[in-house]
């Protein structure tokens, strides 16, 4: 049986889907078969990070429903043979499936892939526990913001309640320079408060925006970026690989960003 | 960019000014955090202070001013501190 792990948040647009078709694809490439499930009804993005989005036919509910078998739902990535992505239906609401028939779906997949990567939608609602309900484990995905960081802590609550003891935290967004001159969270701030370990964190780069316009994650590169390299290590991470945490001071790691640390201390 | 703007940024730099905002964001986030994870509604919390002051106030007599009431958190464990200063232990209870 493969491992279902759920990608969540509690506040919207922090990174959940980037980070879901990133480590997918990460996965991939080390070698793993992974079944990406888009939980965001009403509001599907993965097919669109994914560059998938004209290849969509059937989806979830056509499955649930018997109109289509799960196989002829299941879009495969033509870069990635082992990925494939099981569509959430965009015209129809977050109640048009129960946590059970989530459950369902999940574990058919889990029989065939090694992962199973769930893509929650935003909330702590019926998309939440629909998104919740397969998993073994959870990836809380904050940004080092306030409103974000108190969202992943209830989020937190709602998983232990839940069953789900498994839980490690990706840190999204960092700015260095900003937290360098102490008006940003550092990961290992947002790291003490919320108390669960950590599987990774990724800069703010406008590069992950590049990559969503052309539907190509970032993983994917032939020379790996900063941002690609982060989510490529988390994947590593989850693997069970011990990797040193990305270094994000390195490229500013000139006589001026010494200077100053040396002033600041 | 005027050169003016320029040498501030880079002193700017040089001598970040002490504080910035991210003490004060961890301190507003550990506080609030405490509360949202005892899910104690203010009122409730009153309500136990006034019972916990009642119980004391048998056994002790104390300085009301310099009580402090408060939930803090370390790891993911919230803490209830009362902080009550005593100034004299009564001979019998009330
Ligand atoms: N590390 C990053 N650097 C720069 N931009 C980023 C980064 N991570 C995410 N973004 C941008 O933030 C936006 C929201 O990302 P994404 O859609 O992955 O969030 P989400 O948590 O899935 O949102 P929702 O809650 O709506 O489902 C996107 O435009 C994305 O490109
Ligand atoms: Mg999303």
């Amino acid at each position: 049986m493969g491992r279902i792990v759920v990608i969540t948040s509690g506040k919207g647009g922090v990174g959940k889907t980037t980070t879901t078709a990133n480590l997918g694809m990460a996965l991939t490439r080390l070698g793993r078969t992974v079944a990406l499930m888009d939980a965001d009804f009403g509001l599907r993005n993965l097919d669109l990070l994914l560059g998938l989005e004209n290849r969509v036919v059937y989806t979830a509910l056509e499955v649930l429903a018997g109109d289509c078998r799960l196989e002829q739902a299941l879009v495969r990535d033509k870069r990635q043979p082992g990925l494939a992505l099981l569509p959430a239906a965009q015209n129809r609401n977050k109640d048009a499936i129960t946590p059970e028939q989530m459950q369902q779906l999940a574990n058919l997949l889990a029989e065939k892939f090694d992962y199973v990567l769930i893509d929650c939608p935003a909330g702590i609602e019926s998309g939440f526990k629909n998104a919740i309900a397969p998993a073994q484990e959870a990836l809380l995905v904050t940004t080092p913001e306030i409103a974000a960081v108190r969202d992943a802590d209830r989020v937190v609550g709602l998983l232990e309640a839940h069953g789900i003891r498994k839980i490690s935290l990706i840190v999204n967004r960092i700015r260095p320079q900003m937290v360098q001159a102490n008006n940003m969270m550092s990961v290992s701030d947002v790291q003490e408060i919320l108390a669960i370990p950590l599987a990774g964190l990724v800069p703010d780069d406008e590069r992950v925006i590049i990559s969503t316009n052309r539907g190509e994650p970032l993983v994917l590169e032939a020379n790996l970026s900063l941002p690609g390299i982060a989510f490529q290590n988390i994947a590593r991470r989850l693997e069970g690989e011990k990797v040193p945490l990305l270094d994000l001071d390195a490229p500013y790691n000139t006589l001026m960003g010494r200077l100053r640390r040396f002033f600041s201390r | 960019m005027s050169v003016l703007t320029v040498i501030q940024e880079f002193l700017e730099r040089l001598f970040p000014r002490s504080g910035g905002s991210r003490q004060d964001v961890k301190r507003r986030l550990q506080l609030v955090l405490a509360h949202d994870r005892a899910d104690l509604t203010p009122e409730m919390l009153e309500k136990m202070r006034q019972e916990i002051v009642e119980v004391i106030s048998r056994y002790v007599e104390f300085d009301a001013e310099g009580m402090e009431f408060s939930l803090e958190m370390d790891e993911r464990v919230t803490a209830l501190i009362a902080n009550v200063p005593i100034r004299r232990v009564r001979n019998e209870v009330l």
